[in-house]
């Protein structure tokens, strides 16, 4: 059914360039070969963000928050030290700073500038996160943007929202789920997303990764 | 500047959409921008304040019809053609035409774990001391830069108050403009939804914006 005018496929899927493919590619060719860029690096750093730094280091922080008092303590105190006793630290999370969310108060996080984000504890944003919707409305329709996630608070809850025009970068710290009293910190984990760490969700209970409580 | 970027309190765009499971990218290329974007910045050598003004001083249009990494690769090509790394006709070509510029270094595999796990601290020493403690009413100030700034217009002329001082911080739209670094007291500044929206405003929403000194005047 091909028309035979288009029907050269010798050289395989994916191999004809977009137009903008075709523009990075030789933007890549030039910055190689004038020696600036290093390929192999470039493998590494897209590794990195892809494979190792991500939100479950956030869940990690966040699970130890929960069962250490002393380490909470010092996370609310100075966010940057505690993240880092974890081993995560670095490049867009040089200035961290960790809000609680309690009965009373819901944090929310964005960046209605550009895409602000703290990348050791979270990884890169998600698409939604610097996209024209979330940063216009999130300062001004706070509940709205929520409600968006499938996410409705209390009618009496503050709603704090950051947003995050500086170099410091923020950490939701959600409420622990009931009836967890008893789980260690990896299993605790698991019930911590990163959306719960932005502010647009919740931790999950228990039920929802399959636990009878 | 007013630009496309400062979009807080802007209507019209819609629910905000969320995609399951989504990946850390979306295509190969766009993998290779965030990389050379990365890689870039230490021969490069200009700051992260440069970077983004080099993003945002675009045509509105351009900038809300861009994805976000194609708003990234125009930035980078943006600095790496006004400072003279590479030039058009070679981005034509899609090869290096002439010799490369001096550069301090090149990031090398081996130091991009570092690189990324050090990271490059903002605050500054200053000799100043905080104009402003927690609990001060401030207003922000009712300005309008032409250049990179990082106080975004739905506060402007709003008054708050000081929740938190971070200390002293690079100043961007110093930075930006190429004209050092001149840290400032660094606050974090909470304004009522009602302040900032009206009495129409949600009475439980407050937003907060962290500003530099000279963003901020007491509000009497």
């Amino acid at each position: 059914m091909h028309d035979d005018q288009h029907g050269d496929h010798s050289h395989g899927h994916g191999s004809e360039l977009s137009p903008l493919e075709a523009r990075v590619r030789a933007l890549e060719t030039v910055l190689t070969e004038k020696g600036y860029i290093d390929p192999k690096a470039l493998d590494l750093l897209i590794d990195t963000y892809e494979t190792k730094i991500g939100p479950r280091n956030g869940a990690q922080v966040v699970a130890k928050a929960w069962i250490d008092p002393a380490y909470r303590s010092r996370l609310l105190e100075n966010a940057s030290a505690a993240i880092a006793e974890l081993g995560f630290s670095g490049r867009q999370g040089e200035h961290m700073v960790a809000l609680e969310n309690t009965d009373a108060v819901h944090n929310l996080v964005v960046c209605t500038l550009c895409s602000c984000y703290p990348w050791p504890v979270l990884g890169l944003p998600p698409v939604w996160y610097k996209s024209a919707p979330y940063r216009s409305r999130a300062v001004l329709d706070p509940r709205g943007v929520l409600a968006d996630f499938g996410l409705s608070l209390p009618a009496d809850k503050e709603v704090r929202v950051w947003d995050s025009t500086a170099e410091v970068r923020y950490l939701v710290v959600p409420q622990r789920p009931a009836r967890t009293d008893d789980w260690t910190s990896d299993r605790l984990a698991g019930l911590v997303t990163r959306d719960s760490m932005i502010g647009t969700g919740l931790a999950l209970e228990p039920a929802a990764i399959g636990v009878a409580s | 500047m007013n630009g496309a970027q400062d979009m807080g309190g802007v209507m019209g765009f819609g629910p905000v959409v969320a995609e399951p499971n989504e990946p850390v990218f979306h295509a190969e290329w766009e993998k290779h921008v965030f990389g050379m974007v990365l890689a870039m910045g230490r021969p490069g050598g200009w700051a992260i304040d440069e970077g983004r003004f080099a993003r945002e001083n675009v045509r509105p249009l351009d900038y809300l019809s861009r994805s976000y990494f194609e708003i990234w690769l125009a930035g980078l090509t943006r600095l790496l053609l006004d400072r003279g790394f590479v030039s058009q006709d070679e981005l034509q070509a899609g090869h290096s035409l002439r010799p490369a510029k001096s550069v301090a270094s090149v990031l090398q595999p081996e130091n991009v774990a570092p690189m990324l796990a050090k990271g490059s601290s903002y605050e500054r020493p200053v000799a100043t001391t905080a104009l402003f403690a927690v609990g001060d009413r401030v207003r922000a100030r009712n300005m309008h830069p032409t250049g990179h700034t990082r106080l975004p217009r739905y506060v402007r002329g709003h008054a708050g108050t000081v929740t938190q001082v971070h200390g002293a911080h690079v100043f961007p739209d110093s930075n930006a403009a190429g004209q050092g670094e001149a840290p400032q007291w660094l606050y974090n500044v909470r304004f009522t939804g009602r302040e900032l929206w009206g009495e129409a405003a949600d009475p439980t929403v407050t937003v907060s914006i962290d500003a530099w000194e000279s963003y901020l005047e007491p509000a009497i």
